[in-house]
């Protein structure tokens, strides 16, 4: 018979699960995000209750016999939340315990080739926002972007971001996630909003769009300042195309139209 | 700021600049310090790209396109009646850091025109990458034009603020270059790539003694060669790049499909295609060469001037090779694992960290991701399956593109193929 471990979905909490695992010595687990898990009658179901001091101990015990690159592949594909990687996690974190190293090369292996593919995906999408992040100026000093990724990255962008733009203050928000990271030019802290505009319409760039008498009106110095920067960005972007070379599809592949709606260049 | 004036500015001299074809802003080592703006010390990054599926990252634009020379192949030159601007060097500043503030860019990659002379024209590059580092304490991406004929001193003083200096060559061979720009001489070109070559040589000298010596152009040099404008084979070129390469350590030597832009007897004309695809043929190639451990001779020589364009060259390496395959991919060393074709370098190492655990077998390959379509005719491996039959290099050329999709395929003519 199987036992369904249901977890709150963070690190911590699948960490404890897999201690619990160990710990009542549980043969067939299937951890489930609580969730998103439909009750089965006839299996076991037990309630992880998420404890840090549990969680940590497996983290380092399993840090302590892997070496950097393994534990952020898992830790990456952890951030794909993707349904079901929990498990996967588990069976790689068994794995490395019981042979006491990771087995990180072992590419024929379906465990450690699922966690690599999807450490992958979001190394990927990691990147892509490191990239497609447009910061636009919302009161005289700080500097705002929203962002929608496919996979969880706030937590893996925000050393970037802090080394590189030390000098100024800035939000990075994730409105699917509906938390963001916030730097002070000191440190970086998870912030959440209250948004007063329905979800789908707290793009920055939609409520210029939609309010254009706002345009006609007066207007502040950063606000002017911002609409002119985003204007030559947009015409460099323009300029600097080459219409002979036109090469939609490879465009498209570069820049997949998901993203779009935060690019001004693409609006 | 006047503002309509500057994306004025900015429309022309972005235009003028995007022939260029250099964009990489990785390989530096410049971190951000004193908490200033800017960090260009991980990977690259594209911000965004254009139309034609090209990526931007960095603001690529001239000074000015004021130029005192005539070369047939560019836009800018003397002869050519078109609109002329130029950036004074603080707009330039402000465009940079204000682009860059917003993450819409990497770093500056700024090139012009050669006005009065090119140690003036240098002089004034210079000037615009000393105001970023030293008055905005800016640490992201610059890449500056050497200027051909510009001093020694002052493509040493260039590295100092720069990641990275480029030279174009623009035209692969001597000849070329007499026919197309009688004024420039091959000599100016080779000389501050010289210059720069010999500042990084002792600064990292010099950095491994005094451990606080300044960085100097820490992401080196490249430079760029026109494909199609005059009538080299791809063995010029490919001899030429390769000489970059070893003779002065380029990073990077770009291929630029020629995209006519005047009207003139030496050149094709107005309208004719982009040569895009032999262009991607001659990159792969570069790949190869900087990667794989291809030696170029191995690719092009006396009997081989020009690469197929119907397959990509490790194929035709090894279809012209037949007798090194197939390779055991369970024994084979990594350079001949490298030179199976359909095999790229990640999965090289793939392989070779994966056969440590087990032998490996179709599935798994598979499993890892290489391209079976065009591997599996110079491949063994732990499986009771592999290509029995003696084929020929044609035979299996047809098989290989009888299978294969390509955006190309317009271009190849099958009936050859099948019946030889």
């Amino acid at each position: 018979m199987t036992t369904t471990l249901l977890y709150d979905g963070s690190l911590n909490g699948l960490l404890t699960a897999i201690f619990t695992i160990y710990d009542h010595k549980i043969k067939l687990p299937i951890i489930s995000k609580a969730s998103n898990t439909q009750k089965n009658l006839f299996d076991g179901t037990e309630i992880v209750i998420t404890d840090t001091v549990k969680a940590q101990r497996v983290w380092k015990r399993f840090e302590s016999i892997c070496n950097h690159r393994d534990s952020y592949q898992v830790y990456c594909a952890f951030l794909s939340e993707i349904t079901g990687m929990e498990n996967t996690i588990y069976e790689y974190i068994k794995m490395t315990f019981q042979a006491k190293k990771a087995p990180g090369g072992d590419f024929t292996n379906p465990v450690v080739l699922k966690i690599a593919q999807a450490a992958k995906m979001v190394g990927r999408e990691k990147h892509r926002m490191e990239a497609f992040v447009r910061f636009h100026l919302i009161d005289e000093e700080t500097y705002y972007a929203n962002i929608e990724p496919d996979f969880n990255v706030l937590p893996l962008i925000v050393k970037h971001f802090k080394n590189r733009y030390a000098d100024q203050n800035w939000i990075i928000y994730d409105l699917s996630r509906d938390y963001g990271i916030s730097y002070n030019q000191i440190n970086v802290q998870e912030v959440h909003i209250e948004f007063k505009t329905p979800k789908g319409q707290r793009g920055i760039l939609n409520n210029n769009n939609n309010s254009y008498s706002h345009k006609l009106s007066a207007k502040t110095k950063f606000e002017e300042v911002e609409n002119n920067y985003r204007d030559l960005w947009n015409q460099y972007f323009k300029s600097t195309n080459i219409q002979s070379r036109k090469n939609i599809k490879l465009h498209l592949q570069h820049v997949p139209k998901r993203y779009w709606k935060y690019l001004s260049e693409k609006v | 700021m006047n503002y309509e004036r500057i994306k004025e500015k900015l429309e022309i001299l972005a235009d003028a600049a995007k022939y260029d074809v250099s964009c990489s802003s990785s390989g530096s080592k410049r971190q951000n310090k004193n908490k200033g703006l800017g960090d260009s010390s991980g990977m690259g990054i594209c911000h965004t790209y254009t139309e034609d599926g090209r990526c931007v990252s960095l603001l690529k634009i001239l000074l000015t396109n004021v130029c005192i020379f005539d070369c047939a192949y560019c836009v800018t030159r003397k002869s050519n009646d078109i609109k002329r601007a130029a950036f004074t060097v603080q707009e330039v500043v402000d465009l940079t850091i204000n682009f860059y503030r917003r993450n819409y860019i990497e770093g500056l990659f700024l090139s012009s025109g050669i006005f009065k002379s090119p140690d003036a024209t240098m002089e004034r590059l210079i000037r615009v990458a000393k105001k970023l580092r030293e008055e905005e304490n800016f640490n992201g991406y610059i890449h500056l034009k050497s200027i051909p004929g510009a001093s020694d001193e002052l493509m040493q003083e260039a590295g100092l603020y720069a990641d990275r200096l480029s030279v174009n060559i623009e035209i692969p061979t001597k000849e070329g270059l007499k026919l197309l720009a009688p004024d420039k001489d091959h000599k100016d070109f080779i000389k501050p790539m010289k210059a720069v070559q010999n500042s990084i040589q002792i600064y990292k000298s010099e950095k491994k003694l005094i451990k606080n010596t300044p960085i100097y152009a820490p992401a080196g040099q490249s430079t760029q060669m026109i494909v199609g404008a005059t009538g080299e084979s791809d063995r010029d070129i490919m001899y030429s790049a390769n000489f970059f390469y070893n003779k002065f350590q380029m990073k990077r030597v770009y291929y630029s499909g020629y995209i006519p832009v005047a009207n003139d007897s030496r050149l094709p004309a107005i309208g004719t295609d982009v040569p895009m695809m032999r262009e991607n043929r001659l990159y792969q190639t570069d790949w190869l060469l900087r990667f794989y451990g291809f030696n170029i001779q191995e690719i092009l020589n006396e009997s081989h001037l020009n690469l197929d364009m119907d397959i990509d060259p490790k194929l035709s390496w090894a279809l012209r090779n037949l007798d090194q395959f197939p390779v055991d991919i369970n024994k084979a060393d990594k350079r001949m694992i490298a030179r199976v074709p359909g095999i790229g370098m990640k999965s090289v190492g793939k392989i070779l960290s994966a056969r440590r655990y087990r032998k490996l077998n179709w599935e798994h390959l598979k499993a890892i991701g290489i391209s079976m379509n065009r591997s599996k005719y110079f491949l063994t491996c732990n499986s009771r399956e592999f290509e029995t039959r003696d084929l020929t290099s044609a035979k299996i050329k047809s098989l290989i593109m009888l299978n294969s999709k390509s955006k190309y395929r317009k271009n190849f003519n099958y009936q050859l193929n099948l019946f030889s």
